[in-house]
């Protein structure tokens, strides 16, 4: 850390020696280069402002807690929501502990050896699968072979397995920084390698590990493909009542509506868009205020 | 659990005294220790973490099996050849031709559109990210570019269809209501902090010495940039570019929406077209019975996308390992 702030100072402008060539050519490749950074800020600005717009007529209460309907102006974002939510879940569950285990097993256990750099190469290869073919995955997986059938569990259990890739990398990452003095100083106690890694590491790179695992909820709770492959319903006018239910989510829905060749529709999607960017922005506050109270118990 | 205090509180294991041991799969030089020798219990807890992390790789095996076995099923029906040697893709109409190509060349326009808007502003946005951007500011604009790669893909595929392709249609003649130009653009927007961000890191991990000798011999900053820093970094560039091609390849919510959903063999980028994600999606949103033939094309056309995005990414692998080698 200290060498990459240092380095960056010596990359300042200014800060070191460097031709201060200000000729017109150069002048001008710097702004087309600024400008390629300005673009996209300004393209997100006026996504997010065209979505708010479109959706300004629509959001309510009522859509919230309303079911879907025929009728454009009725229809709600229940079920879906209820959905997402009870999906972000079940993936929590599955992916997490398999996620963090794998990370632990890598970091702690298996440095170095032979399996554990194929596990790392596969783990790679995944990390850039399309989400698309997951769906396939779990349609071929679990909905039909383990027979699940098109269940809320069968979404859960691919989302999982299209997480844990991340899941996986963030809590190495969280991993590595903890510093091995920690871990001598367990050893020199005379401490097992799990003692010191269930009290002293894994609570030190806690902060890190959550921060991931909320970060690859949040892009679960946005794919779509994998979950139309999967058999996500799009017209679903009940709240699931177990594992084996039917199941939609927000995306799903959002699918649904943007298809439709009626106006009313769209302003529909637009406001299922902001509900869905607002839960994955609450989930993304969550993940702060966890981080900095875990951080200032653990200094 | 603040580490001191848990540390303190393992004091009482430490009376037992076992020796440490060395472990012989660590033994290069500052070799780390590794506690006592575990118990029994915790053998068994050190297989259960192997097993979390050889989920993994039975993902990876199942992914393969599911592909191969429904395209085996497939392919007793159909004959590979009928898949290269046509031109039509038609398994849903009653007179149907299995060939790939429409669908293979409208995955590979609306990534090449993608590219085109990704490939130039990533990279100038990397250039001014690594070499002019001050400190204090380029803390601020990584993330707030990276959040761009946040967005979920369905309300970018919003974006093409009610925003980018209107306002296309009134500079372009002729632009459809459904084309690759406008989810391309939208594609390529979405890729933009990959390459951004990788390549920054490929820039910034050139050794500034390579720049102060540039400077040395009297060259100015431009030339020391264009000539020497991003030469330096090109497997790091190039493995970044590749890896959003990929990503390209293989996004599907966005064409699925906004690149319509008819298969043509056409480089136009004006009209409807259908990539092989936007089929998969289009049979799964119908109600296609499983194991019938129909069902059995999404796993073909899967395994071929699988195919093509396990290439890049082995590539853009060599390319990064080449430039860790350089660096």
């Amino acid at each position: 850390m200290m060498t990459r702030i240092a380095q960056q100072n010596a990359r300042d402008p200014g800060a070191s020696m460097q031709r201060t060539g200000g000729n017109i050519g150069e002048r001008a490749f710097v702004l087309c280069c600024l400008a390629a950074v300005v673009l996209p800020l300004l393209l997100l600005a006026v996504l997010i402002g065209d979505v708010l717009l479109d959706a300004a007529g629509r959001m309510s209460w009522d859509f919230i807690t309303s079911y879907p309907s025929r009728r454009a102006e009725r229809a709600g974002i229940l079920p879906a929501l209820v959905g997402s939510l009870l999906l972000v879940a079940l993936t929590a569950l599955l992916a997490l502990p398999v996620g963090v285990g794998a990370a632990i097993y890598l970091e702690e256990y298996g440095k170095r050896s032979k399996l554990a750099e194929l596990i790392e190469i596969n783990i790679a290869n995944l990390a850039g699968v399309p989400s698309v073919i997951y769906g396939l995955l779990g349609l071929g997986l679990f909905v039909r072979s383990l027979g699940l059938g098109r269940s809320v569990l069968a979404g859960a259990a691919t989302l999982s397995l299209l997480v844990l890739p991340i899941v996986i990398l963030s809590s190495r990452e969280a991993l590595r920084t903890v510093p091995h003095a920690l871990r001598e100083a367990c050893y020199a106690l005379g401490s097992t390698r799990w003692q010191a890694i269930r009290r002293v590491v894994l609570p030190t790179a806690l902060p890190g590990i959550l921060t991931g695992a909320i970060l690859s909820l949040s892009r679960a709770i946005g794919e779509t493909a994998p979950l139309i492959v999967v058999g996500a319903l799009t017209y679903v006018t009940f709240l699931p009542d177990g594992l084996d239910a039917p199941f939609t989510a927000l995306p799903i829905q959002i699918f649904n509506w943007v298809s439709r060749p009626q106006h009313e529709f769209l302003v529909n999607a637009a406001a299922g868009i902001v509900v869905l960017l607002v839960t994955m922005l609450l989930l993304n506050a969550l993940a702060i205020v966890l981080r900095n109270r875990l951080q200032k118990r653990s200094t | 659990m603040p580490p001191s205090s848990s540390a303190s509180s393992l004091s009482g294991v430490a009376a037992e005294g076992a020796p440490l041991r060395r472990e012989s799969s660590a033994s290069s030089a500052g070799a780390p220790l590794h506690g006592r020798v575990s118990s029994r219990g915790e053998r068994l807890l050190e297989s259960g973490l192997l097993g979390c992390a050889l989920v993994s790789v039975f993902t990876t095996v199942g992914i393969v099996v599911v592909l191969a076995l429904e395209s085996f099923e497939f392919f007793r029906v159909v004959s590979p050849w009928a898949l290269l040697g046509d031109v039509q893709w038609t398994p849903l109409f009653a007179e149907k031709h299995f060939g790939i190509w429409p669908l293979v060349s409208g995955t590979f326009l609306t990534a090449a559109i993608a590219m085109a808007v990704a490939l130039p502003l990533g990279l100038l946005a990397a250039i001014y990210l690594s070499e002019f951007s001050p400190a204090r500011l380029r803390r601020w604009l990584k993330p707030a570019l990276e959040m761009l790669a946040g967005i979920p893909t369905i309300v970018y595929g919003y974006f093409a269809l009610v925003f980018v392709t209107p306002a296309l249609q009134a500079v372009v003649p002729g632009l459809s209501g459904f084309n690759s130009l406008g989810a391309g653009f939208v594609l390529g927007v979405m890729l933009i902090p990959m390459i951004s961000s990788l390549s920054e890191d490929a820039l910034f991990a050139v050794p500034h010495s390579l720049r102060e000798g540039a400077y040395a011999l009297g060259a100015a900053r431009l030339p020391t940039i264009l000539r020497v820093v991003l030469p330096s970094a090109g497997s790091g560039i190039a493995a970044s570019v590749i890896l959003a091609g990929s990503r390209a390849v293989g996004e599907t919510m966005i064409v699925a929406i906004a690149a319509g959903q008819q298969p043509r063999l056409t480089l136009d980028p004006r009209v409807p077209v259908e990539t092989m994600t936007a089929y998969v999606v289009q049979v799964s949103m119908g109600d296609t019975p499983s194991g019938t033939l129909e069902y059995r094309t999404i796993f073909v056309v899967g395994a071929a996308l699988f195919l093509m995005t396990f290439a890049m990414n082995a590539s853009s692998h060599w390319f990064k390992r080449r430039f860790h080698r350089a660096a």
